[in-house]
């Protein structure tokens, strides 16, 4: 069976929307690789389109029309009103007028009232400015602390001479076995690997992000030392992705922008 | 002189050219063209005018306030807006949240459904397709569609293989596209 056969009835549901969680993730994998694959979900989608028409029933009531363009008018009055707010921001103020006798007393009055006013202000502002000083400094010192519990939780993860133990049922060989802990509001990553296959010299194993929309992200190219086990950490990532799924190939030593097929490991959220 | 199908799509462009720009009049008129179609969809799926309802504005504001996701090179609004509701219909019955942004749905189809007269052609052929297939193929697919249901759970409900349902529901679009090629 050819690769795309093996996708042509998934590409159905996909079209249908009812492909979820690793199938979903699979074939996202192969989309983004495929672009005849990416034509035909356009066109299931159409054929899906063409199910809608069989629907027959009442016109909408006449309210509805009435309450979709009161909506679309108030968003429309939004978004007119912060475009004069942006547009009076960017006016240059104009110069004040020149003016003799009385009104250049009063002219000399109010700057110099403003003048006073934005010293007692500039005080004020020194003051608050010293407190939040001693704030960013008592921050810092805790934010030292933190760092340091987290070397200490961190350290026999990924330190080297770490043993690694991992447990599995009593009848069952060791199988290959990954965990990734991502905080997508950091952007960070770490992810660990047991009992990895060694790979043939050039060869790599490389980490992908598979994100809710979008095309698989490279998350780290990494080789298992002699007892199958690696780790990634912090890979470099675009901020806030949402994944839903991490998966791993085998790719060439210095790592691939896009996925080489097949999909040697993959898992979504627990 | 444009057929009535090249005035249809060259009416759709004009339509989301116009929304676009934010032309409120080009909304009314969108609305006027596809609510009926949309309103039936959503209908269809929830089975609760209030709940159609809800979809209905939903998806006409979604259009509203990214025009720009309907791409006019690629298929017709109307068979674009019919997938986007179906979609969001859905997810409602299922009481789930939407896999797929209205950005990433692009869409090919042969018939052009822009004006009255061609859906309602569109939609006799379609219930022709849909009246000559196989009772468990038609059967598997508008689980599938009307009711969101996934192959697994086709599969149980039927008892059918879940290869054999997987294969069914592509064939039943294949034959509806089939149908519109000749």
């Amino acid at each position: 069976m050819s690769e795309h056969e093996q996708f042509a009835d998934d590409l159905a549901l996909y079209a249908l929307d009812a492909l979820r969680g690793e199938d979903r993730a699979r074939v996202d994998v192969h989309l983004a690789a495929c672009a005849a694959c990416r034509l035909e979900l356009e066109r299931l989608r159409g054929d899906t389109a063409l199910l809608a028409l069989s629907a027959a029933g009442p016109r909408p009531p006449q309210r509805a029309r009435q309450r979709l363009l009161d909506a679309v008018a108030r968003e429309a009055r939004v978004a007119e009103a912060l475009s004069q707010i942006t547009r009076k921001d960017e006016t240059p103020s104009r110069a004040w007028p020149a003016g003799p006798g009385w009104w250049g007393w009063l002219a000399w009055a109010v700057s110099a009232t403003l003048v006073l006013a934005f010293a007692l202000s500039s005080q004020r502002a020194n003051m608050e400015l010293r407190e939040q000083l001693v704030d960013a400094s008592s921050q810092v010192a805790k934010n030292a602390r933190e760092l340091e519990e987290l070397r200490k939780i961190a350290a026999p993860i990924l330190d080297p001479e770490t043993q690694r133990v991992t447990l599995v049922s009593a009848t069952a060989p060791p199988q290959p076995q990954g965990k990734a802990f991502y905080l997508r509001n950091r952007s960070s990553l770490v992810f660990l690997a047991n009992n990895m296959p060694a790979l043939p010299a050039q060869k790599a194993y490389e980490l992908w992000l598979i994100p809710v929309s979008g095309a698989p992200i490279p998350a780290g190219v990494f080789k298992p030392d002699a007892r199958g086990s690696a780790s990634v950490v912090n890979p470099p990532l675009p901020a806030g992705v949402e994944a839903k799924a991490f998966a791993i190939t085998v790719e060439n030593e210095t790592g691939a922008m896009t996925p080489t097929m097949p999909i040697v490991m993959m898992g979504s959220g627990e | 002189m444009l057929s009535s199908r090249q005035q249809g799509s060259a009416g759709d462009l004009a339509l989301v050219t116009g929304l676009k720009s934010g032309d409120q009049g080009a909304m009314a008129d969108v609305y006027d063209r596809y609510s009926s179609m949309v309103y039936a969809v959503a209908l269809r799926v929830l089975g609760d005018t209030g709940a159609a309802e809800d979809v209905l504005q939903e998806v006409f504001l979604q259009l509203w306030r990214k025009p720009g996701a309907f791409d006019a090179a690629r298929g017709s609004l109307g068979s674009w807006l019919a997938v986007i509701t179906r979609n969001r219909a859905i997810d409602s019955l299922r009481k789930r949240p939407p896999e797929t942004d209205i950005e990433d749905v692009v869409l090919s189809v042969a018939p052009d459904i822009a004006g009255e007269a061609d859906r309602a052609r569109a939609a006799e052929k379609v219930r022709g397709v849909i009246g000559e297939m196989a009772p468990a193929q038609r059967s598997a697919l508008e689980m599938a569609y009307w009711e969101g249901m996934s192959h697994s759970e086709i599969a149980v409900k039927t008892g059918e293989p879940l290869g054999t349902v997987k294969t069914r529901i592509r064939a039943g679009l294949i034959a509806l596209r089939k149908a519109f090629q000749t």
